[in-house]
């Protein structure tokens, strides 16, 4: 277990150039002499036959190299394989038909971005318009446009799970509440948008991308298999710095194809540079999920059994590693309570939008919207408090290690206590004072809750759920995430450490150096931490990348590990050297020196050149370079079981909210007036860095909550085109939040450390959904809570005062 | 009067953080581009090229805007600031960028060059500005990773410490 | 999100200006600040053969205020304008409404004149122009015209601009109002108005009521205020002949609620 001496403040090692202009992200990397820039020409239909494309006007302007359309994609390169078989395909540019608005069609590579644009303009597309389904329930029905006709269904997966003995206990509760949630679809929209450098060697038939792709890594042999080569061929580089990611970068990857081919075709280095209208309209974005929620109840409030019915809607395409946010809580489906039952249908329906993907919190705040709404009107329906029904359903305390009923093994808690240190110091009591101020002044406020289990380092087997287990049994068992970090120290002793995250903010660098100092006895400063990557010459798995809160629990034990091995190597050096046996060896100060006799010391430098300057010197069986790289699976990972259980993450944290809002009278804004967050994320790495991660998080949840959205009209157009109408929060917009810790730290790592940055993406929505339902008086809450959506509420309730 | 066709190129010299430095564009770059792609400052970084990120805020003539509305023609013979020029030579940084630092005001800093621009231009006309100012400053910017809770602190700090981030450059 | 070509010209005197918009009409197009114009640009919304840049034109980056008007020639930023000495005593509603301009970072560039000749419906200065019954002076090489802000602005986008002329000046005139209050609805700060509500009280106790985003053009109307009750009537009568209308942030009946009690809630604070 770690000493929390690792949870003193301490500086950033990103900062100074970060801070200076000196930082390399994609777009500020020198490229190639005769590099050609790329602008892709999009589809202003949400359904449409192409009819015919006529380039040769473009092709005619100056400056002008190529113009890729689908049918050169579909000769040169393959469709994307997906996690879920289906007849749906997908390549980088739209083949025969669009099916979204913003649907790349052609590409236009040309001298300069300027250029590119301008011929972009002469590129004639003449589409056949279709009828377009949008809304996820309208396309399940029969009746319903088919995007892909050979599926001949737009409901291309659906799968039923029970866990328990659900109708047993439905048949003897005393009540059944019922409720229906649906999330938005919404992105994060990092500040820099998407970066691909690619060039192309056809003398090798390799390809040589740039891009700032986030990860998994899983997704590169999706990408080789599409450029038709064997996995060395493509070689992926990541730039050391990232303008933000949230999920949002993976879905780069067929970008990262397209300027692959765009390369080959033109013989030339390609680069594309996404602009923001484009970033909104195709970008990415988290699923909208229709669900259905059931509890089966005794008088009390107390919960016996669950049913959800899960309509997650993933766009025009379902791509890999989609539907992950369906299945990545499959195991945690029961939140922080203890419910024996639960039945789950899973179904994943295909409309006309642009497809989903990755986002912070992944499947987390679809989940939680419903299942903590329930709980409120649980509360209001059997006329309880609803902070009471929330405690009668935790997981008790006494009950960790504590195996849920669909399968995830949450590892440690007190849920209970965290409540109660949140709710307590007089914070509740405050809430619920300023509450009944405002209402006998005729205010509208409201008071909401919201209890969740966050998970962290996905369980790369996790998606295999959605086959039967024969279908399992036959593909063979997924399981587990390699986490990978290298510690090498140079012939002075200068150490750097390597490790399979891509950068995008989370202060990977420093929270390493902190590690492996501590291990080796030296300060943060004393370690060079390397992030960029390269799939040709870094250690990667599949699981690589920055994703699903899997640093923590992932790559810094891996780093802790590998600086473990490489201390033990050093003592074993040092033993030699010193006289005195191995276990006598401690690394402290810069030094390396017995601990029995501290004078007779090694400077941690000289021990180091040993193995560069004098390998014959080493210890007998020992190798000599001082470079150590450990790997961490966790054994807890295992494949779903037959009965469908699976342990989706290895660690799972606690998050407890509460929050008092407020409506105004005149604007219909929801104002949030205190919010309280409590988290239980294990042993705190850097608390500092916590609380950064926690804030952030908190802005995209309260943004996700009354602000952001991707609208489409029923036709399909898409009506948040610019950041004037999508609504990115700015500091005026951000309440305070009140961050408290309460640290249970994980028995299965090293550093029992939990993730903690996608728990309010999770938690915030559905606590501030809870206070507006109370502050309203109303069951449905459709978020974002927009001025728009509360005006109608109070209109159908008459309301908004005369008319 | 200056006059250029829209698909000529002509040189356009400014200063750049106190160097003079020309180089070839036509009238419709943007001076985002220009100071990025043209004259190889890419501290300023682009975010949404319709003027409501911010991530672009340079200065000219030490005023704070933004670098994506306004085209490399228009800062023709001007003095434009950017982040490159904050900190001191041998890299210390300046009491702004600092309490960055110190503050955890950043986390992937994409965003963050155009805000400390905004600020070294604000704090320079309003040395001690109230909470609720600075708020109305960064209003003008989004920034995805932090919550901004920790740049207003950052940015406080400075407002009520003595001096003014330095404007020199 | 590139700009079409277009050719630049930077003229050295406002009748170089003019010349150069007899030769082109409304195939050229003023830069001043560009707060709205490069943005459209960018996104290649709106065409434009020949960009005219008047931000450097020192004659048109003066504020004169002559007892009667307050002048702001149309090189002048909306920054410069709230940093006018004189401004919160003199022109109480112009300081009052000045801040809801964009932001900081978009008014040290933005003009006022750029933004009233801009027309956008739920802007700020065209509702203070009307405000204040103001005038737009236009010239060209025609002549010299000053155009009430009533007729000025016709509908969204619109205005009564001809082709060849430019907005030299706008003229705000010396207010007798003793009282005055500026109030608005945004989604997001800095963000546009959903509505945007001005009141002015004279000192006989009538209001004068402004509102943008609720027509094409902003609206004002004389209100008069003897008691609270007569006034949200003849509020909410307004409110129904000005309808609103529907977009993405708020409902035509939203925006008719928004401003029944917006306009009530300014129209008690100047009538204190």
């Amino acid at each position: 277990m770690a000493e929390s001496s690792t949870t003193t403040k301490i500086r950033r090692k990103e900062d100074a150039s970060l801070l200076s202009g000196r930082g390399r992200y994609a777009d500020d990397l020198p490229v190639p002499v005769g590099t050609l820039y790329a602008h892709v020409v999009r589809s202003p239909h949400a359904h449409a036959d192409i009819v015919r494309i006529d380039a040769r006007r473009a092709l005619a302007h100056d400056g002008v190299w190529a113009v890729l359309t689908g049918e050169d994609v579909r000769k040169l390169s393959d469709p994307f394989l997906a996690a879920v078989k289906t007849p749906v395909q997908q390549w980088s540019l739209a083949v025969e038909r669009v099916r979204y608005v913003g649907e790349p069609a052609a590409l236009v590579v040309a001298e300069s971005r300027y250029v590119a644009e301008d011929a972009a303009e002469l590129v004639e597309i003449e589409y056949a318009p279709l009828p377009a389904v949008i809304d996820p329930v309208a396309a399940c029905a029969k009746s319903a446009p088919l995007l892909h006709p050979q599926a001949g269904t737009n409901e291309v997966s659906v799968r039923e799970f029970r866990y328990g003995d659900t109708a047993a206990a439905f048949a003897r509760a005393d009540r059944r509440i019922a409720m229906t949630t649906t999330f938005p679809r919404l992105s994060f929209t990092p500040i820099e948008c998407y970066v691909v450098v690619a060039r192309h060697n056809a003398a090798g038939g390799s390809y040589d991308v740039t891009a700032n792709f986030q990860g998994p890594f899983s997704m590169h042999p999706v990408m080789a298999r599409a450029l038709r080569v064997k996995g060395p061929k493509l070689r992926l580089r990541i730039p050391p710095d990232s303008g933000g990611s949230f999920g949002i970068k993976l879905s780069v990857f067929p970008y990262i194809v397209l300027m692959a081919l765009a390369a080959r075709v033109t013989g030339r280095p390609v680069k594309w540079v996404e602009d923001r209208i484009e970033h909104l309209v195709a970008a990415s974005s988290g699923p909208n999920r229709v669900t259905q929620i059931e509890a089966a109840l005794t008088n009390d409030g107390c919960v016996l059994a669950l049913r959800l019915d899960q309509l997650e809607d993933y766009g025009a395409f379902l791509r890999a590693p989609m539907p992950g946010p369906l299945y990545r809580m499959q195991g945690a489906v029961t939140g922080a309570y203890d419910i024996a039952h639960v039945d789950v249908i899973n179904r994943v329906v295909l409309t006309n939008k642009m497809p989903a993907s990755l986002i912070r919190g992944f499947g987390g705040p679809q989940l939680y919207l419903a299942l903590e709404r329930l709980m409120q009107r649980i509360a209001v329906e059997l006329d309880l408090d609803p902070l009471e029904v929330i405690r009668r359903n935790l997981i008790a305390g006494e009950k960790f290690p504590y195996r849920a009923a669909a399968g995830a093994l949450y590892d440690s808690g007190d849920y209970a206590r965290a409540v109660e240190i949140a709710t307590g110091d007089g914070r509740l009591d405050e809430l619920k004072r300023r509450r009944a101020a405002a209402r006998a002044q005729g205010r509208r406020y409201g008071i909401g809750f919201a209890a969740i289990v966050e998970p962290a380092m996905s369980n790369m087997g996790y998606l295999s759920t959605l086959m039967s287990k024969e279908a399992r049994e036959k593909a063979g068992p997924k399981s587990g995430a390699v986490s990978m970090a290298t510690v090498n120290i140079d012939p002075l002793g200068a150490v750097t450490v390597t490790a399979d995250v891509t950068v995008q903010g989370q202060s990977h660098e420093t929270v390493l150096a902190q590690i492996v100092a501590k291990a080796l006895g030296l300060r943060p400063d004393d370690v060079e931490v390397v992030l960029e990557m390269d799939t040709a010459k870094d250690q990667w798995s599949i699981a690589a990348g920055t994703y699903s809160s899997r640093f923590a629990s992932g790559t810094a034990v891996a780093a802790h590990m590998a600086a473990v091995q490489m201390r033990e190597k050093l003592k074993a050096i040092a033993a030699k050297q010193l006289n005195v046996l191995p276990a006598d060896v401690e690394l402290s100060g810069g030094k390396i020196r017995s601990r029995s006799n501290p004078d007779n010391a090694l400077p941690f430098g000289r021990v180091a050149a040993t193995s560069h300057w004098s390998p014959g010197l080493l210890p007998e069986s020992m190798a000599p370079a001082l470079s150590e790289t450990a790997a961490w699976t966790p054994q807890e990972l295992e494949p779903p079981s037959r009965d469908d259980r699976i342990n989706t993450s290895l660690t799972y944290g606690f998050v407890f909210d509460m929050c008092g809002v407020e409506i105004d009278p005149v604007s219909y804004q929801v104002r949030v007036d205190r919010y309280v967050s409590m988290h239980d994320a294990g042993r705190i790495l850097n608390v500092t860095i916590a609380g950064g991660q926690i804030r952030g998080s908190f802005a995209q949840g309260v943004a996700a909550a009354l602000y952001e959205e991707f609208a489409y009209n029923e036709e399909g157009a898409f009506l948040t085109g610019t950041f004037a109408d999508y609504l990115v929060p700015t500091v005026s917009e951000i309440p305070e939040v009140e961050i408290l810790h309460y640290e249970s730290p994980s028995p299965l790592t090293p550093l029992g450390a939990k993730g903690l940055a996608e728990g309010n993406c999770m938690s915030t929505p559905a606590c501030i959904a809870n206070a507006i339902a109370d502050a309203l008086g109303v069951a449905d809450v459709t978020l974002p809570a927009t001025p728009r959506r509360i005006h109608a509420l109070l209109e159908r309730a008459g309301a908004t005062g005369k008319r | 009067m200056r006059a250029v066709k829209g698909d000529q190129k002509t040189r356009i010299a400014l200063t750049l953080n106190g160097r003079k430095l020309a180089a070839e564009a036509e009238p419709r770059l943007l001076l985002s581009d220009f100071l990025r792609h043209g004259l190889g400052a890419t501290g300023t970084h682009v975010g949404c090229e319709h003027g409501v990120c911010g991530a672009c805020t340079v200065l000219i003539d030490g005023v704070a805007v933004r670098s994506c509305l306004t085209l490399a023609v228009q800062a023709e013979g001007r003095e434009v600031r950017t982040v490159e020029s904050l900190a001191a030579p041998d890299g210390a940084l300046n009491p702004l960028q600092a309490a960055f630092r110190d503050h955890h005001a950043l986390q992937c800093g994409f965003c963050t060059p155009g805000i400390l621009m905004s600020f070294t231009d604000f704090l320079a006309r309003n040395p001690q500005p109230s909470e609720a100012q600075i708020r109305e400053v960064l209003s003008g910017h989004l920034c995805r990773c932090t919550g901004y809770a920790n740049i207003v602190e950052a940015i406080k700090e400075v407002a009520s410490s003595s001096h003014a981030p330095r404007s020199e450059g | 999100m590139k700009p079409r070509p277009f050719d630049y010209v930077r003229p050295d005197t406002v009748e170089e200006v003019l010349a150069l918009l007899a030769e082109h009409g409304d195939e050229a197009r003023i830069l001043a600040g560009g707060q709205s114009l490069i943005p459209m640009l960018n996104l290649r919304l709106i065409e434009a053969a020949v960009l005219i840049d008047i931000s450097r034109l020192a004659e048109l980056d003066t504020i004169r205020s002559d007892g009667g008007a307050l002048e702001v020639g149309a090189a002048v930023t909306q920054n410069k304008l709230m940093a006018w000495p004189d401004l919160a005593r003199d022109f109480a509603l112009l300081a009052a409404g000045l801040p809801f301009v964009g932001h900081f970072q978009t008014r040290n560039k933005g003009t006022v004149c750029g933004s009233i000749a801009h027309a956008d419906p739920s802007s700020e200065l065209p509702l203070l122009l009307a405000m204040y019954a103001g005038e737009v002076v236009l010239r060209s090489q025609r002549g010299t015209r000053a155009v009430p802000a009533e007729d000025f602005h016709k509908d969204m986008l619109t205005t009564a601009r001809e082709a060849d002329e430019l907005v030299v000046t706008v003229r705000f005139p010396h207010p007798s109002d003793r009282r005055v209050a500026f109030r608005e609805i945004a989604r997001r700060h800095g963000d546009f108005a959903i509505i945007a509500v001005a009141a002015a009280a004279g000192a006989n106790g009538a209001v004068t009521l402004g509102v943008g985003g609720m027509a094409g053009r902003p609206m004002t109307r004389a209100i008069a205020a003897r008691d609270a009750a007569s006034a949200a009537d003849a509020i909410g009568q307004w409110a129904e002949e000005l309808e609103g209308y529907d977009d993405l942030h708020a409902s035509a009946a939203m925006r008719r609620d928004m401003l029944r009690k917006l306009a009530a809630n300014v129209v008690a604070e100047v009538a204190q």
